[in-house]
């Protein structure tokens, strides 16, 4: 099925994947046997459509169960060409070279190794310069390219739609789909636009463009879509900046996010290892340049945002559309206009320990996380690193950097940002997912509030009883030298 | 995929909107390399508080989970479907669901009904007053209703998700039956696109 008339970007890439084949027939005929009962859209039937998959990414923690799937139907990787593994989720920051402690973690991590082996899937193992978050090696080494798409058994998968890519998370079954037939099925998602006008201020990063645009939309304001971020704030973001965006479309409950691919897109892939090279290059550049929405594209929802007006947030609470910028308070629940998500904010101020009307400046923090998908790339870790120069972590606060992969890691030490960071107290580790999601061994404690710049704030998220507060590097790095948050256009 | 038809029982009213899958199932426990075992450590944190609504013994055992819209936020983990799963619920209603967790729940033949906050709302009162009381499940029919019969609401289901739940078809083997029109697609893609082996 093709749409007629001006197309949207994830519209075009959808329809170069959409596999022909009898799937929609056979689906017009079950809905007939069912009696012709109405899908979502409202039509008989949704038309479920098979999607080829360009790169699938794999990962230690999802994945098991998919492979021993396989094996248990005597099935294959079908491309293992177009699949990359790594290990991210469940790999220690900190002593590597000594045995694992953790059987449990041993074993996952050696069943990744296995079944890499077995099905023939390159792998980027732990003492591998290459290793590290997922969403970060795609990109790093040039696999992550306009048009594609991309999925990976992990939510955050939606990073890659920086570069103007169609690429979700999936669950495991899904990942034993992709596995076994490169394909996904899937229906069409409705489009939204973002648009963010205007210029962000000094001192305010991407992350905080995204936090603003859930703190505007809520968490379930973009299910069953796809957002493409647009305007003059997205179109002026680095490409970490627009990953770190995209990174968090899932918070606002969205399928995917993407930007239309541009000449920073095209500069920041050019040279990578797995990039097209020569004559190829200007091939796919060409390819790419057809890819952005056309002129009069629609969307089944538009959003404006004006950037000029977006300040350094901070969020209070325990889903990520819980946040007020820096120079805010803890919001009163009774201010919330349902009864639903003052239910929420009630529980919310509870499980934070955190009284409605306290200024944001005056929480005070026991630990600070840089790193994660969302800001665990070189530029994340210049502008923290640009904050923390000469000064010293207080006293009352452990802050630790986990650099998003092993070239990420060596870059930052070639730039020197390794001494900045440890001369000012902060902890240097080794690639991974680390304290983003409390299942490694880095964690809070129950009761320890962090500054964290990684994605998510829920209940536990960083260990049980461990309380999360969502910011940029930039407001990290400050809150980490003053032992409270602080607004980083003050100490700039 | 087990086939579902029906689901008989009491509800279960976890009333609370987004939840996440991390309460569902916490990050530790996905160190596991098995698709089972997951139940006993659905809801951990929330289970530690005596009154959270799983710990009362009037609904041990409910195959039906009444809660609040955006369920299943969060992470794509499908270890959260089996730990709802390892809990014995076979079902579960609510006005909006997560969208991976939705698709995930379909792939192991866990219902995922969607009605109106206002329907959610009266269930969910009703199994507060009444634990014992009964609700019926029928994807035949795409009915919710008491199961005295007073109250019934139809639903909506994708008519191809109806029809492989009814009979357990498993998408992959069903996908395969493709294979020849995936490579015919497949002998269309450009050779300049990236592999991961070169």
């Amino acid at each position: 099925m093709t749409t007629s008339g001006p197309r949207t970007l994830s519209e075009k890439i959808w329809e170069q994947h959409a596999v022909p084949s009898p799937l929609q027939e056979h689906a017009r005929l079950a809905a007939l046997a069912e009696g012709g009962g109405r899908g979502a859209t409202g039509q008989p039937g949704e038309r479920p459509d098979l999607l080829y998959i360009d790169l699938h990414l794999v990962h230690e923690v999802t994945s098991p169960q998919a492979f021993d799937g396989l094996r248990l139907a005597g099935r294959r990787v079908r491309r293992p060409d177009l699949t990359l593994a790594t290990v991210d989720h469940n790999v220690p920051t900190i002593g590597r070279e000594q045995p694992n402690p953790d059987p449990l973690s041993a074993q996952q991590l050696e069943v990744m190794r296995q079944n890499a082996k077995e099905f023939g899937v390159p792998l980027y193992d732990i003492f591998d310069i290459r290793q590290g978050i997922v969403h970060i090696i795609g990109p790093e080494q040039g696999y992550t390219q306009p048009g594609l798409t991309i999925v990976c058994g992990d939510s955050h998968t939606s990073t890659h739609g920086a570069f103007g890519a169609l690429a979700f998370g999936i669950g495991t079954s899904e990942v034993e789909h992709v596995l076994a037939t490169q394909t996904l099925r899937q229906t069409r998602p409705r489009t939204m636009s973002v648009e963010v006008t205007g210029a962000l201020g000094p001192g305010v990063a991407a992350k905080d463009v995204i936090l603003a645009i859930i703190n505007r939309i809520g968490v379930d304001g973009g299910v069953g879509h796809v957002i493409e971020y647009r305007g003059e704030v997205i179109r002026s973001l680095s490409m970490e900046g627009r990953m770190t965006v995209c990174n968090m479309s899932i918070e606002a409950g969205a399928r995917a996010g993407l930007i239309a691919p541009d000449e920073t897109t095209f500069a920041y892939l050019k040279g990578r290892p797995h990039a097209p090279q020569g004559e190829h290059w200007e091939q796919a550049v060409e390819r790419w340049r057809a890819l952005p929405s056309d002129p009069g594209a629609r969307f089944d929802q538009e959003v404006v945002l004006d950037g000029s007006a977006v300040q350094p947030f901070v969020t209070w609470g325990t889903n990520p559309g819980q946040s007020v910028p820096v120079g805010g308070r803890v919001p009163d629940p009774s201010s919330f206009a349902t009864a639903s998500q003052r239910e929420s904010a009630e529980r919310a101020l509870t499980y934070m320990d955190l009284a409605a009307g306290t200024p944001i400046r005056q929480i005070a923090i026991d630990r600070v996380f840089l790193g994660s998908c969302t800001n665990g790339r070189i530029e994340d870790l210049r502008a923290a690193a640009k904050v923390v120069a000469g000064k010293h972590v207080a006293s009352t606060v452990q802050a630790m950097v986990v650099p998003g992969s092993g070239l990420v890691k060596a870059q930052a030490e070639r730039e020197g940002l390794d001494r900045v960071f440890t001369d000012a107290g902060f902890e240097w580790r080794d690639p991974g997912c680390s304290m983003c999601l409390g299942m490694n061994p880095d964690i809070l404690l129950p009761g320890e509030r962090c500054a964290s710049t990684s994605n998510r704030n829920f209940e536990g998220r960083q260990g049980a009883g461990g309380r999360t507060h969502l910011v940029s590097p930039e407001m990290a790095a400050a809150a980490a030298i003053a032992g409270h948050f602080v607004d980083v256009r003050e100490v700039l | 995929m087990r086939a579902v038809r029906r689901v008989t029982g009491r509800a279960i009213p976890l009333n609370r909107a987004n939840v996440d899958t991390d309460q569902i199932i916490p990050a530790q426990y996905l160190k596991r390399i098995e698709r089972t075992g997951y139940g006993p450590f659905a809801f951990e944190a929330w289970r530690k508080d005596p009154a959270f609504v799983l710990n009362n013994p009037a609904y041990a055992g409910a195959p039906i989970l009444l809660t609040g819209a955006n369920f299943g936020s969060g992470s794509s983990r499908e270890h959260a479907v089996w730990a709802v799963e390892g809990l014995g619920v076979r079902a579960l209603i609510a006005p909006k669901f997560a969208d991976i967790f939705k698709n995930n729940c379909f792939q192991g033949g866990l219902l995922t009904i969607e009605l109106p906050q206002a329907d959610i709302d009266y269930l969910m009162a009703r199994a507060e007053e009444l634990p014992q009381s009964e609700l019926v499940v029928d994807l035949e029919s795409q009915t919710v209703r008491t199961a005295d019969g007073a109250w019934e609401r139809r639903f909506e289901i994708d008519a191809f998700r109806k029809y492989r739940l009814l009979r357990g078809l498993d998408d992959i083997s069903m996908t395969l039956e493709y294979e020849p029109d995936v490579a015919a697609f497949e002998a269309t893609r450009s050779e300049l696109l990236p592999t991961t082996t070169g």
